[in-house]
This record gives C-alpha cells, structure tokens and sequence, in this order.
C-alpha cells in the first residue's frame, strides 16, 4: 500500500495542480469527464444514523484519471468505522465513464460501467439500489463483512448545461455476480449552479463565483422480480461546492432519508485536488527508462 | 481478514488504474500528440456549424471581461497551450494566423464542444458567460 500510494502522490507531487470547476454532486454524475492527462486525488467521508444499530463513519479514496478526453477511469478505496464494533476497509471498486458523442448535444449522454468487489460492510451509499435499506448497516461488522459481493455496475448519465445551469439524471442498474440474483435498479437525480456565472478579474477564495450549490434526489426502485418504491429507501442532498485557486474542492452534502427504510442522516464531506499533466509525467517516467 | 487479502484489495484497484494509465503506449504518446498538434486549424474550423459561426461575443468590448477571461484562461487552458497561447506540448497555438482567422462564435463553439477524439475536452462545465470571457481574452491578443 504505502509503496503504490507514495509513487501515485509522488507523480502527482511533480505535476501541476489546476483550478478545478467540480460540481457539487457527491452521487450523481453529469456528463463532464476528467481532462486527459489530468489526475484527481479525493477523500470523501460519510457520517451516517443508524437505527436498531451504531452510527458509522464510511470514506473513500477515489484516483480519477482522464485517459482521453471520452474515456475517464476511477478506482475506489472504501472503509468504515461503526462507533463502538470495529474499523476496517470494505473492498475496491473500478469505475469507467465512456462518452460516445463527440459534441454537445440537447441531452448528453455518458456510459459508467463499474466492477465493485465489496463485503456487506460496505457503508459509503454512494449509490441506493435494488431494496437496500437501513436495516441492511444494522448488524455488527463481524457479520457483516463475513459476505463479499462482486458486482457489475451500469448507469446511463444523461445531462444538459443550460443557462448556467446543470441538469443531471443517472438511471442505474446492478447485477450481483453470484447466481441467482435479480437485477437490482436506482436512480439520481441532480441540479446544481454556480453561484455566480460571469468571473471577476481578481483572484480569490471566498468569491462567489467559486461556489456551486446543488440538489440530488437518489433512491431504490426495486429489483427485477419485485420492481418498484416498495421496501426501498430515498434520499435528498442539498450539497455545495467550494472550488479554490490552489485547485482544492470541498464539499459538503447533507441528506436527509425521505420515508423509514432510510437513514435519517447522511452527513458527506470531502476533498480534492486536481493534478494536470500526471499523465505527461508518467509517461516522461516510462519514457527515460525505456 | 489475512494480511495477503488486504494487500490485494489495496494493490489491484492501483494495478487496474496504471494498466488504465497504460492503456496508449506512453512511448508513443509524443508522435500521436505532435500529429495531433499538426491538424490545420481550418479543418477543425470547417467542423463549426454555420449557426455558431456568426454568433457575436457579448464582452466584445468588456475590458473587465477580457481580465475575467485572462484568469479563466490561465487557470484552465495555459497548461495545454501554453502561459501566452502561443502552443504547449498537448495544444496548439492559440494565437491568430495570418491565414487562418477564427470568428469568435466560431471559438465559442470549440470551447463548448471540445475536439474531443483529439484530445481537447468539452469546457462546456464552465457558465456560458466564462466561456465568452475566454473568447474575448484570445480576441485580445491580436
């Protein structure tokens, strides 16, 4: 770990870091991708309420890198801490955003696809599925992380800039690799702006123009043989990006469990950093030992 | 859980990413960029729907507006193509040519909608007022 770990943050070290323009969703995708070349480092937390249970704090690490400037890869670290059981890591997922227009359209359309290789204990909810509910984080982690799943992971992100504004609505479907498990189905819906659209001449941290404020709805729909809102669970998200000169973005994400199978908070937070040319100074790297 | 099940949780997402990183030979990447870099504008310009083409910049005349677009331009676009446009090791120069003349509606709908299968992302993240304002920081340059 701490040998992949130092070379990743050391390339990073090396190259440019740039002012990010990241949204404030924390769930939902819109259809804008990772410059290629570019690397984004993030942390992002989640503290969570738990009925019949311990309350939780779950985090991840996200590597997102622009492959090309249609093709986005990400790998997922993920972890939890549930008060008074236990802290452990949760398993990896690999995310991939294909973009097949190549120019802006009404409606733009992304491909995700993503391999999740998670245990039960997994706790981050960056996505609500099938009929996943609260009860589901209710046991202790020992039994939890006793079941591994291996997933696939499909969304379709459509999404509109208009007038400033963003648009975003990302249905998903999900299939656990093990046998004999049903399709299981969720949605996100996003809407975000910045604060303000026309930018100053003068550099600055607390100007408006830096903050993107934003709304997500995201939930269950069932899954392939019980297809519908019964036993699932919903949440809204006021979230708000703070995007800094330095090329750090904090956000930070509220959301609120809208029926009883939900948690009643979902309290996110995070942190990233955008590094241009990683790729360049990889391939110099590559290049000079060649 | 074992120490060797930890360790290949932490290492195969990293083994993914760099095989990801990897995925265009990195030995190539200078000729395919310096062929990328090398495309005469005029083809990329004959791509702009006519619609676009003709579309005034609003900040035209803005001299706030053009320092507004300054600062845009430094912060997003300077690392491809270079501190002053003049061209940078992933994007060509962005300064007027004798021949080659682009409108700035014509700009406009580059920034928005990228040269995406040649490397050049769609800006259309940023407001459509930012976008303008990078426009008329380029037309500035002449």
């Amino acid at each position: 770990m701490s040998g992949w770990t130092t070379l990743i943050l050391g390339l990073a070290a090396v190259s440019s870091s740039a002012l990010a323009q990241e949204s404030p969703y924390i769930v939902t995708y819109d259809h804008h991708l990772e410059e290629p070349g570019s690397l984004e480092v993030e942390y992002f937390s989640t503290f969570g309420t738990q009925r019949g249970g311990n309350d939780f704090h779950a985090y991840w690490f996200e590597f997102e890198y622009g492959v090309k400037a249609w093709w986005t890869t990400e790998v997922y670290v993920d972890g939890q801490t549930t008060f008074g059981d236990s802290t452990l890591l949760t398993g990896f997922r690999w995310e991939n955003r294909l973009r097949p227009l190549k120019n802006e359209h009404f409606i733009n359309p992304v491909i995700y696809i993503e391999y999740e290789n998670i245990s039960e204990a997994d706790k981050i909810i960056k996505e609500v599925e099938g009929h996943d509910v609260e009860a589901d984080h209710g046991d202790r982690n020992a039994e939890l992380r006793k079941n591994h799943d291996h997933e696939l992971e499909f969304k379709l992100l459509l999404s509109r800039d208009f007038k400033g504004w963003n648009f975003a609505v990302n249905p998903l479907a999900t299939k656990n690799l093990s046998p004999n498990n049903p399709w299981e189905f969720g949605y996100a819906v996003g809407v975000s702006r910045p604060l303000v659209l026309k930018t100053s001449a003068k550099r600055c941290s607390l100007c408006a123009e830096n903050f993107i404020a934003g709304l997500e709805l995201y939930g269950g729909l069932g899954d392939s043989e019980s297809f519908g809102l019964h036993e699932t669970s919903h949440y809204l998200a006021p979230a708000v990006a703070w995007n800094l000169p330095s090329g750090w973005t904090m956000r930070i994400s509220p959301g609120f469990g809208l029926n009883s199978n939900s948690h009643r908070l979902l309290l996110r937070w995070g942190l990233s950093k955008e590094f241009s040319g990683f790729g360049e100074t990889l391939h110099k790297l590559f290049h000079n030992s060649l | 859980m074992t120490r060797d099940r930890i360790s290949f949780r932490i290492t195969a997402p990293v083994a993914l990413l760099c095989s990801s990183l990897l995925a265009v030979p990195p030995w190539g990447r200078a000729e395919e960029q310096k062929r990328r870099n090398d495309e005469p504008m005029d083809v990329v310009l004959a791509r702009v729907p006519e619609k676009a083409r003709g579309k005034a910049n609003p900040y035209q005349n803005d001299a706030e507006a053009v320092l507004g677009g300054k600062k845009l331009f430094e912060q997003h676009c300077a690392e491809c193509h270079g501190a002053t446009g003049g061209g940078g090791n992933r994007g060509p120069s962005l300064l007027p040519d004798e021949k080659i003349h682009a409108t700035p509606g014509e700009t406009f709908w580059i920034l928005t909608n990228g040269v995406v299968r040649r490397g050049m992302p769609s800006w259309s993240k940023l407001p459509e007022q930012q976008r303008w304002q990078i426009v008329a920081f380029l037309s500035s340059l002449k």
